[in-house]
């Protein structure tokens, strides 16, 4: 039912351009892997917090207002060149498990970054027991890895 | 022995044979590069931003270095064992990839750094310990790391690519002899 999109898609001249550059793939690539990195350390700087983990002595709002600024900046720069990877071959991603796999669980990230764990991490202590934020730190880490691991294995089919 | 000869005797031994064959185990352990890096480099980010007064501004300068030490040594550990293993499933064509060295060249900086920032920079820590401006050295410090992290990042995705490779010839003079190819001299 989603084929004509994605053959749609293929059409358009951003991903033909970039398949028709030797360069321009792995350089957006490369972006793409950076911003991942600071994603990484914006995103799993809170979930170790709410784990009990790393910056243990300070406030869970503390670190998470800190990191909230460049999580979204790694979020915006993956978004931006994630575009372009998947226009430059979207026929391969259709027929690609890990790509719906990501695509499934990436909203779900976002999402739940947004708002289950940022409600978390700026309520007061009192109604956030120390089970509920593990838990949500836990969950945030799994759903940030799946994206990530289905995200690298898109390259492997 | 040349260590191009020990990279081809590595290449011929069993469990390198099984690890670049393997359908799921060599995409499981590039897998695991990447997460690691997600933690590993992720962290050292948030330190180096640190230093330059760009995130956790009230938190001390050593509060952030030893609660996030122990996890970056974990997470640079298991980058370093993965990248071994994704040596060892192509080790001839992974020595002579000129971005293979490149890496190697910036690792041994970003090494280089590190042990600066901890033997000059980091001992003088009570003085600016509170500071959101840090010292010029330790903000120096800070974008090396960031630049040179990035680079390793950038070279490590390029060995992957071929466009350097020594079966692919002619290559620039420069190329053939920053890989070590073994070019044949062109018969007449």
């Amino acid at each position: 039912m989603l084929l004509p999109f994605f053959q749609w898609c293929e059409s358009l001249w951003l991903g033909q351009f970039v398949v028709g550059s030797l360069w321009l793939f792995p350089v957006i690539e490369s972006v793409h892997l950076l911003a991942l990195a600071l994603l990484g350390g914006a995103v799993f700087i809170v979930d170790f917090r709410l784990l009990g983990l790393g910056l243990k002595d300070r406030e869970v709002a503390e670190v998470a207002r800190d990191a909230r600024p460049w999580m979204i900046a790694g979020l915006i720069a993956l978004i931006l060149t994630g575009i372009p990877l998947f226009l430059s071959e979207p026929i391969k991603c259709y027929y690609s498990t890990a790509f719906w796999i990501k695509m499934t669980t990436l909203p779900i990230a976002v999402v739940f970054a947004f708002t289950v764990r940022w409600r978390v991490t700026v309520a007061d202590a009192v109604r956030n027991t120390a089970r509920r934020q593990q838990l949500v730190g836990a969950l945030s880490m799994a759903l940030w890895f799946t994206v990530a691991a289905a995200g690298r294995w898109i390259g492997f089919s | 022995m040349s260590l191009l000869a020990y990279c081809e005797w590595l290449a011929a031994t069993e469990g390198s044979i099984a690890l670049h064959e393997s359908m799921y185990m060599y995409p499981i352990v590039e897998s695991t590069h990447v997460l690691a890096l997600m933690l590993f480099v992720g962290f050292a980010t948030i330190l180096d931003l640190r230093l330059l007064g760009l995130i956790l501004k009230r938190v001390p300068v050593s509060q952030v270095a030893e609660r996030l030490l122990p996890w970056t040594i974990g997470g640079f550990v298991v980058m370093f064992i993965t990248g071994v293993l994704l040596f060892y499933a192509i080790p001839v064509r992974t020595y002579q990839s000129i971005f293979f060295w490149a890496k190697v060249i910036f690792l041994i900086l970003a090494a280089i750094n590190v042990w600066l920032f901890h033997t000059r920079i980091f001992t003088r820590i009570a003085e600016w310990d509170h500071a959101v401006i840090t010292p010029k050295a330790a903000r120096r410090a800070g974008l090396a790391s960031l630049v040179l992290w990035g680079a390793i990042i950038v070279a490590g995705r390029m060995i992957a690519y071929n466009w350097f490779d020594c079966d692919i010839q002619p290559q620039p003079a420069f190329v053939n002899w920053a890989a070590g190819c073994v070019v044949p001299p062109p018969t007449p």
